[in-house]
């Protein structure tokens, strides 16, 4: 076996590189899949959203809908159903037709038990669905997405849902090809050729080497797709990444996790080097289950002694808003309102009222994060401000991963560093975490107003009356009664060269389709530089 | 006969590993699924496990293992989804054996001489010199050579790519990043063996009757003195073959390295135990090897 091996590593390991691609991106990790039904990571979502369409695309420039394989649609009066045409020149990478078939069969295979979707409650807003996902109804044809003919497809959603047509645009939105997912289950993504309704097409996959794909050209906006053929490369180490870039071997680092943020001081000088608002909140959960955090003034108190400002300034550094709200600025029709400021002689007062007077008999606690350099120096940072204004030890616990994920999610710990990105322009991506029901809300906290006010804000169907019952339910979450501690608003980071890469746009999404994204070439794009 | 029975011997013990390993992945805090973000239902968590048999009892998952493995099959990976275990080690394997054989051989190509000769030419300048360099190559670790190799001769000088896996360029660094360590060490094992075996009465006994010193270093000594190296291969050669993480990561080579310790991480079960197998399959064969080397090697060695 050792001696096949050992032969086959010759004559592939030793093979030569094909040619450059067009276009090589360094996409983070190494995903888990392509199968858009199942994949939740942002470097998976990215690959499959240029595989696969729905019946709207994100917009290049600020990732908000628009047409894609529908090319019109009409929204009910009571903006609860929804009727999408699609567009007469929509066909598979492979000549087939897409139909309206197409779409219902992809989206009840993501709601389909049997899949196990991890995002399959991003279709909760259609009538039944939860039900199917759930096993409370069996019988796929009673969930409310039907064909009304070959390219007709009709929603009936339970509430106005602002935000649907942005969802429709979501990797689990996106139309599959049926007859190959039937003809080879599983293993359909490695299929060849793998039908693809996107812009691009797969060539190859190779874990932890690169994807290459090539542009379709019976994509129904091909002529606005100008690279052929693009290669995106998982990096694991961040330095290897930047090395990369700057020998010119690849052309966009876009995810986070590979930008060496230890350099970020020297980065931010760059031309190259991009900073963006981006629609990622940074905060710390509290165990409202335990004591002492099961008294609201204790939480209050350790909160209103956080200089946010000292920690972006110290810790972060690349330009983050300290905030003391949950949802990020940015999204249409949405104003946050304040938390908790810095008022220290307002947490004495609250933590002597709760028994604690000056910290005295206060219980040992804990703040668990996962390793990692930049979540541990914010726990310093915040330690030191505990213990200095209210006269509390907390203790600092690094948890690997896993580990760190089991205790929040059981509930075994006291504070928690915590950190949420949304997933479409609507406060809800961030506010309906906190309803008691949600398994994503992990500080125990109910609050049974909060859930009335959400619950009143998704069934309004007027914008400004929607946004100001949001508003007041944020407010319950980080000013009134608050089981989170909000510290900062993320940005976003990528390094590409502007003179070479057009198209690119950042936006609060951080959504760049491929399909885009133009090249020139590295010697016109001198050209202008010139000698003097 | 003796190899006989150790071949043997083999298939037990192989299920009495992977037992273990399947065992103690899972006492780890966690598994496969938790994420970040929770499904909108805990049905669909509970649907996932059964998906994978993860909601069954052990001994039934562990016989539901062994069933696929005897066929050869050793599961679908819990993390890379769209990858059985044996895709991502027929993918992976080959890559870090390619690297890890030019490691082991530049290893001993670098480590023999070095040993050989500092043993050979005591008190000479030569001896200080090349001890300094085998006690330097094993004092520094990849994490550090690695990333100055790269900032020297790919960045600086642009000798070599910075990184990724392509024609044998793109091996030279990684290999010298991944054998120095060994290098250095295999140096000082030559050289003590050469040390001793100098003192023994067979040399002493060779040199008396008036053999040249090229001869007897050559033909009597370094075949006993290299046996240190020998039994030192077999678990080096199973080590390097099955990846290291440090050197494939700095270097983005899609070997087996970057598996052994994200599927610890990830908690992708059958990825670990897979990977244990290998690496056991390896160091068991590699060592019955070495063995057998010794026969060869040193007439004074009998099994029976």
């Amino acid at each position: 076996m050792v001696l096949v091996f050992l032969a086959t590593g010759f004559l592939t390991g030793c093979s030569r590189r094909s040619d450059r691609a067009d276009l090589v991106i360094i996409n983070g990790k190494e995903v888990e899949s392509l199968d858009p039904a199942i994949i939740t990571g942002q470097p998976d979502i990215r690959i499959a959203l240029t595989l696969f369409e729905g019946l709207t695309r994100y917009n290049a420039v600020d990732a908000q809908a628009e047409p894609g394989l529908a090319d019109r649609w009409e929204i009910s009066p009571d903006l609860r159903t929804y009727t999408f045409h699609l567009r007469t020149n929509g066909v598979w990478s492979t000549g087939e037709p897409i139909t309206a078939e197409d779409v219902v069969y992809s989206w009840l295979r993501v709601l389909n038990p049997l899949t196990a979707a991890d995002y399959a409650g991003n279709f909760y807003y259609i009538k039944n669905a939860e039900e199917y996902n759930t096993g409370k109804i069996t019988n796929a044809s009673e969930v409310a997405v039907k064909a009304l003919d070959r390219s007709t497809v009709q929603v009936e959603l339970l509430n106005p849902t602002p935000f649907f047509l942005e969802l429709c645009a979501f990797q689990t939105h996106v139309v599959m090809p049926r007859w190959i997912i039937e003809k080879h289950g599983d293993r359909w993504i490695h299929a060849r050729p793998l039908p693809s309704s996107g812009a691009y097409e797969l060539l190859a996959w190779r874990l932890e080497d690169r994807v290459s794909v090539r542009k379709n050209p019976r994509y129904w906006d091909a002529a606005n797709v100008q690279l052929e053929r693009v290669d995106l490369m998982p990096v694991n180490s961040p330095a290897t990444a930047l090395n990369l870039f700057l020998t010119k071997q690849v052309d966009i680092i876009w995810d986070k996790d590979v930008v060496p943020t230890e350099l970020i001081d020297l980065l931010k000088k760059r031309r190259d080097f991009h900073v963006f608002d981006y629609l990622g909140s940074y905060f710390v959960r509290f165990n409202v289950t335990r004591k002492p955090f099961d008294d609201v003034r204790v939480r209050k108190a350790f909160a209103l002694v956080v200089d946010r400002q000292r920690i972006t300034e110290r810790v972060t550094r690349g330009g983050e808003r300290p905030a003391s709200f949950l949802v990020p600025p940015g999204l249409p029709n949405y104003q946050s309102p304040a938390g908790l400021g810095y008022d220290p002689g307002e947490a004495r007062r609250l933590l002597k009222e709760a028994g604690y007077p000056d910290g005295k008999g206060f219980p040992r606690v804990s703040y668990h994060f996962n390793t990692s350099r930049s979540h541990e120096m914010v726990g310093v940072e915040l330690q030191e401000m505990w213990r200095r204004e209210l006269g509390i030890e907390v203790e600092l616990r690094s948890m690997e991963w896993k580990t760190y994920l089991r205790a929040q999610s059981e509930l075994d710990f006291d504070l928690s560093r915590s950190a949420w990105v949304g997933d479409y322009n609507d406060p809800n991506t961030f506010l309906d975490m906190f309803m008691s029901s949600n398994p994503n809300n992990r500080t125990g906290w109910k609050n049974l107003d909060y859930d009335q006010w959400m619950r009143k804000a998704n069934a309004s169907s007027d914008p400004a009356e929607r946004a100001k019952f949001l508003s007041a339910a944020e407010a319950l979450l980080v000013r009134d009664d608050p089981p989170i501690l909000p510290l900062y608003i993320y940005v976003g980071f990528n390094l590409f060269d502007p003179d070479v890469i057009t198209g690119l746009y950042n936006n609060i999404r951080d959504e760049h389709p491929v399909r885009s994204i133009k090249k020139r070439a590295r010697s016109t794009a001198r050209a202008g530089e010139g000698n003097p | 006969m003796y190899f006989l029975k150790r071949l043997l011997v083999l298939p037990p013990l192989l299920i009495l590993i992977s037992l273990i390993a399947f065992l103690l992945v899972r006492t780890a805090p966690g598994g496969p699924f938790d994420k970040e973000r929770k499904p909108a239902s805990p049905e669909i968590e509970r649907r996932l496990l059964e998906r994978y048999h993860l909601d069954q009892p052990l001994w039934k998952q562990y016989l539901l293992y062994l069933k696929g493995l005897s066929q050869g099959d050793f599961g679908p990976s819990l993390k890379q989804r769209n990858h059985t275990v044996n895709d991502i080690i027929s993918q992976a394997l080959p890559v870090s054996a390619t690297l890890g054989a030019a490691a082991f051989l530049f290893s001993l190509g670098v480590g023999i001489p070095l040993g050989f000769y500092t043993a050979a030419r005591r008190g000479h300048g030569f001896e200080l010199a090349g001890s300094s360099l085998a006690l330097l190559f094993v004092c520094v670790p990849a994490l550090v050579v690695g990333p100055v190799l790269v900032i020297v001769f790919a960045v600086h000088w642009s000798i070599f790519p910075v990184a990724l896996w392509g024609g044998a360029w793109h091996m030279v660094l990684p290999t010298i990043t991944l054998g120095l360590y060994f290098s250095g060490k295999v140096a000082r094992l030559m050289r003590e063996g050469m040390l001793t075996t100098m003192h023994a009465d067979y040399i002493i006994a060779a040199r008396a009757k008036g053999l040249s010193e090229s001869a007897v270093l050559w033909r009597h000594a370094f075949r006993i003195a290299v046996l240190p190296v020998v039994s030192y291969s077999g678990p080096l050669l199973a080590d390097l073959l099955t990846g290291s993480f440090v050197v494939e990561s700095l270097f983005q080579i899609p070997g087996m390295g970057v598996f052994v310790i994200n599927s610890a991480l990830n908690r992708d079960y059958p990825m670990i135990v897979g990977l244990v197998l290998v690496y056991a399959v390896l160091l068991l064969v590699l060592n019955l090897l070495v063995d057998a080397a010794y026969t060869w090697l040193d007439p004074r060695v009998r099994y029976d």
